[in-house]
């Protein structure tokens, strides 16, 4: 290890290094004493590594070999993939502590599979991409079934876990044709396969078997049977969690070997991605229509807008990869607010979620219904909300791209998932009197909802300039 | 004045953030705050937007008042208005105050209410005057919004159901104009207007799993943004949720949805079918025409056996809308005059004939005929406003509504004889119904021991009617008010449409 392999990874050097310190302390202070400390240290963590890693130096380094690439891509992907994991411990901290799941385990977990994203995004090599994969999932099987007395927790991690691992072993089949087919685990060194000439069966073969596996982790159909049984088992706080951070991170992953690996072959892997995007709108969409549970709905609402993301990455451009950032960018700070908003839905100190329940809620809470309005709206794409400029963005992509057909797709399926979206809506302003939830609402997740549904609104000045960090990223991998 | 368009765009927005952020909804006085913050805010818009037309040059078809930044993504903020526009500006401008004294007697969430109004006239006056067609989706499929909550929240007891079918219906209208904008995008890689109107698109026929598309990509472009305004107009058979969202939508946001949110599709026949793609509209056009024809006919007739007073109005508006269409696809001078003229008559007819059964469904609350009848026994000023309005609704010469069918007639005769004479027949009907609403509802023996105790027109009311039946005479008598300003951008139109159908149209069609 040279001091310049030592300094590019330096982030996620010092994030693994603060999850250890985390450990010992939680441990040597014996049960959960620490574990509010824990959580709003590890929050300032991630924030602060956030902020030094978008604000540090540009530019593109490798480390150890090409097993490890810094760039404007991995950066962006991390700055978001760290910002959506410590807003989402935020608002959890109170959910968990009222529930008796704040454990000090949790955020030193959380930490670790953002270590495994971190080390995903910026893979440069199969194995290194399989490391982060793994210690992501390893991480989120735990959160998953977190509250171990109850029974849909405990089915929701594993059953995660299982599927998780049937995928793992899928990517891992994958990444050892490749390996047999182009002689090497390096993207630099797959590339000069492909481009070398006829690509041979066993590469292709190889690349559809990692995009199977890959989409699982997106929760793309046909590899999404796991995602609303998850959504809907998990504590409400690790559904936010596993919604946001998660998908940034295996969608960069998948950017990032298609075009690394397979970049001169769009024809080749276009059309898989095409399919998969095409199959998870449509999906998505459809199965949302008879959800009543506001986790499982939300579930399919994150498999629809995958689709969208996976349809930016269809077109194989610089403007395609930029689409979906400025996507994955738009969607997390929308679920960040709706996610927020759930938190907070309890009648009698008990979580509900059932969408009736939401029955006249304007009524009661105007503030708070007029920001998940503009959330949902924004989720269903209509203008001026930044989600219709998220959808807009993919759209031009895919039709650059030529896939005018899953452009129309597209904009089809979200004319049904707007009805899903705007069936909340009606529930909480036209609805009947029904038993009210309860008034409570931390500061936090009030903040969170307001902040991200302004933003929703707002951001369509100028973005925030996402737009032009994303055009960086894009323009970073794509060359 | 050189932001004038921003500034009437704009003043109804901050006027609803105001009330978001300021007011405290609940008590009666902040209730009355927030009528009379709106009523000023419409009536300052309307006055500024007089600006626009003192400022306005006719005889320049240019885009006036243009204002220009870029913005995200590529795309541009881009305002200005010419003849074809100015005239459906004004009169958004110029329904909303009145919308708003409409609704002064709302007694749930008036904040919201006025909030949602006053939001629904920036977007409406937005697509109006925007340049760009990425801002045009914007603010055209923004409205809905607004008028979705405007239904839902405060609208009759099939709400919930009227809601929907209104949102979803033109939502998934108009994501097939969405498609059809990336893809001038893509081709063009412009989104601005009047650029893209020097610019041609290929009508090379396309032949597509062995069906051969004549006039190519101009046919698709022009149908993928026909079908978002065939729903928005709408047109048969797609007018379904129109009748719905009248009946259930509050006295007000009837009068919005009728006086201008249909023309939001009028206008973009003007603004994007005929112009952008004149060989689409050649080889299409003429099949929207007969689905007028066969609207004017068919709605005329349902509505002559509504027992609903709103249903009536509201089929008959759209007949009265297919007749627009059919003069602006006639692609002739009258045709088109007589569209706008149609229009802007409609605009207030409409809206004064829902607001006619919104009086006395706030004193009875019921709109079913049968409920009534000898009206105008106990209130006779209530009874002469209704047949203005109806007289009106007929065309009767000496109304603004004459001038526009008679122009839209004269110019469809030119192009399609047949369509022309067989809508001729809708006027005779819409005279049926409408005499027949009148009828039933206002003369005979006012035999319902309810109706005894109805009372006349309120002052405020009254004040409400003044302004659209002066319109109404006005424009009837002297129409040049309208044509002068819209003539030379029409002619215009005209020209350039004409000119833009290559010679040999037909044998290129046949033969590629």
């Amino acid at each position: 290890m040279t001091a310049s392999d030592f300094s590019t990874v330096l982030p996620e050097f010092l994030l693994s290094i603060y999850a250890m310190a985390a450990l010992l302390v939680g441990v040597w202070f014996g049960k959960d004493k620490l574990a509010s400390t824990l959580l709003w240290s590890t929050c300032a963590v991630m924030l602060l590594v956030a902020a030094w890693i978008g604000l540090g130096g540009g530019g593109t380094h490798q480390a150890f070999d090409g097993l490890f690439i810094d760039d404007a891509f991995s950066r962006f992907a991390k700055v978001l993939v760290l910002i959506a994991a410590a807003l989402i411990l935020a608002m959890s901290a109170d959910y968990m502590e009222r529930r008796g799941l704040l454990r000090f385990e949790f955020p030193i977990l959380i930490t670790l599979s953002v270590v495994g994203m971190m080390m995903m995004v910026s893979a440069g090599n199969l194995m290194s991409l399989y490391m982060g994969l793994e210690l992501q999932s390893l991480a989120l099987y735990i959160v998953a079934a977190l509250r171990r007395d109850s029974e849909k927790s405990s089915e929701a991690g594993l059953k995660y876990f299982v599927l998780g691992a049937l995928s793992s072993g899928i990517l891992l089949y994958g990444a050892s044709l490749t390996y047999g087919f182009a002689g090497t685990t390096q993207f630099s060194g797959i590339m000069q396969v492909v481009q070398a000439g006829q690509l041979p069966m066993g590469l292709l073969f190889g690349l559809v078997f990692l995009i199977a596996g890959l989409a699982f982790k997106v929760s793309a159909v046909p590899f999404h049977m796991w995602t609303p049984d998850v959504y809907e088992g998990s504590p409400t706080p690790v559904t936010a969690f596993f919604s946001t951070a998660p998908k940034v991170a295996a969608m960069a992953l998948i950017a990032r070997l298609m075009f690394d690996a397979f970049g001169q072959v769009p024809a080749q892997w276009g059309q898989v991605i095409g399919l998969l995007a095409g199959l998870s709108m449509i999906w998505g969409s459809f199965a949302a229509i008879s959800q009543r549970n506001i986790k499982r709905l939300m579930a399919y609402s994150s498999i629809t807008h995958m689709g969208f993301a996976l349809l930016g990455l269809t077109a194989g451009t610089v403007f395609g990869v930029q689409a979906m950032l400025t996507y994955m960018a738009i969607y997390v700070t929308m679920n960040v607010g709706v996610f927020a908003f759930i938190l907070s839905m309890e009648r009698d100190g008990q979580p509900v979620t059932d969408i009736k329940a939401l029955n006249l809620y304007a009524s009661r809470e105007p503030t708070k219904a007029l920001a998940m309005m503009i959330l949902l709206f924004s989720l269903a794409g209509v203008p001026p909300m930044l989600g219709f400029f998220a959808k807009y963005a993919v759209l031009t992509a895919a039709i650059q791209g030529g896939y005018i057909w899953l452009a129309l797709l597209g904009v089809l399926t979200s004319v049904v998932a707007a009805f899903y979206y705007i069936r909340i809506i009606y529930f909480m302003y036209f609805g009947k009197e029904v038993e009210p939830l309860d008034h409570r609402m931390p500061a936090v997740q009030w903040g969170l909802l307001v902040a991200s549904a302004l933003v929703t609104v707002f951001g369509v000045f100028n973005l925030f300039g996402i737009e032009g960090a994303a055009q960086a990223a894009a323009a970073a991998l794509v060359n | 004045m050189q932001h004038l368009l921003s500034i009437v765009i704009f003043i109804p927005a901050v006027a609803a953030l105001i009330l978001a952020l300021v007011q405290r909804g609940g008590t009666e006085a902040a209730d009355r705050n927030a009528k009379w913050l709106a009523l000023t805010a419409t009536a300052v818009t309307f006055l500024v937007s007089l600006f626009l037309l003192t400022g306005f040059d006719p005889s320049n078809t240019d885009y006036q008042f243009v204002e220009h930044y870029s913005w995200i993504m590529g795309l541009q903020y881009r305002v200005g208005i010419d003849g074809l526009s100015i005239l459906f500006v004004l009169l958004t401008t110029f329904m909303m105050p009145l919308v708003i004294l409409a609704s002064w007697e709302v007694k749930h969430r008036v904040k919201e209410y006025m909030i949602a109004f006053l939001l629904l006239e920036t977007l409406m006056i937005g697509t109006f005057v925007t340049l760009d067609l990425v801002l045009f989706y914007l603010f055209y499929e923004a409205c809905l919004i607004p008028m979705f909550l405007i239904i839902g929240i405060w609208g009759g007891k099939q709400r919930v159901y009227a809601a929907f079918k209104f949102f979803l219906y033109t939502f998934f209208g108009s994501v097939f104009m969405l498609v059809a904008i990336i893809y001038i995008y893509y081709h063009t890689g412009t989104t601005d207007m009047p650029n893209l109107l020097s610019d041609k698109f290929p009508y090379t026929p396309l032949h597509i799993l062995g069906v051969t598309i004549p006039g190519g990509v101009q046919t698709l472009l022009w149908l993928g943004f026909f079908i978002s305004f065939a729903v928005k107009m709408p047109l048969w058979p797609v007018h379904t949720w129109l009748p719905a969202a009248h009946v259930q939508a509050p006295t007000a946001g009837s009068i919005v949805l009728a006086a201008v949110l249909l023309k939001l599709a009028d206008y973009g026949f003007l603004r994007f079918s005929l112009p952008m793609f004149p060989v689409g509209n050649m080889v299409v056009g003429p099949w929207a025409m007969w689905l007028a024809v066969i609207a004017i006919i068919y709605t005329s007739l349902v509505a002559l056996v509504q027992d609903d007073m709103k249903k009536v109005i509201a089929y008959s508006s759209v007949a009265h809308m297919a007749f627009v269409l059919l003069g602006i696809f006639s692609g002739t001078q009258q045709g088109i005059e007589g569209g706008i003229m149609m229009v802007v008559a409609h605009g207030f007819v409409s809206g004064a004939l829902f607001l006619c059964v919104g009086v006395i469904y706030d004193r009875m609350h019921t709109r079913e005929i049968a409920a009534f009848g000898g009206l105008a026994k106990r209130m006779p000023s209530y009874a002469l406003i209704f047949m203005f309005f109806t007289m009106a609704n007929v065309g009767l010469p000496g109304t603004a509504n004459f001038v526009g069918e008679f122009l839209i007639l004269v110019g469809t005769f030119q192009v399609n004889t047949w369509a022309a004479m067989l809508a001729t027949t809708g006027v005779i009907l819409s005279a049926a119904y409408a005499l027949w609403l009148y009828r039933r509802v206002v003369f005979g023996d006012l035999i319902k021991e309810s109706l005894r105790s109805i009372t006349d027109l309120s002052t405020r009311e009254k004040w409400i009617f003044a302004p659209m039946i002066a319109m109404t005479l006005i424009l009837g008598v002297y129409p040049d008010l309208v044509t002068d300003i819209i003539g030379p951008s029409v002619t215009n139109l005209v020209e350039n449409y004409h000119e833009a159908l290559p010679d040999n149209l037909l044998s290129d069609l046949v033969e590629h």
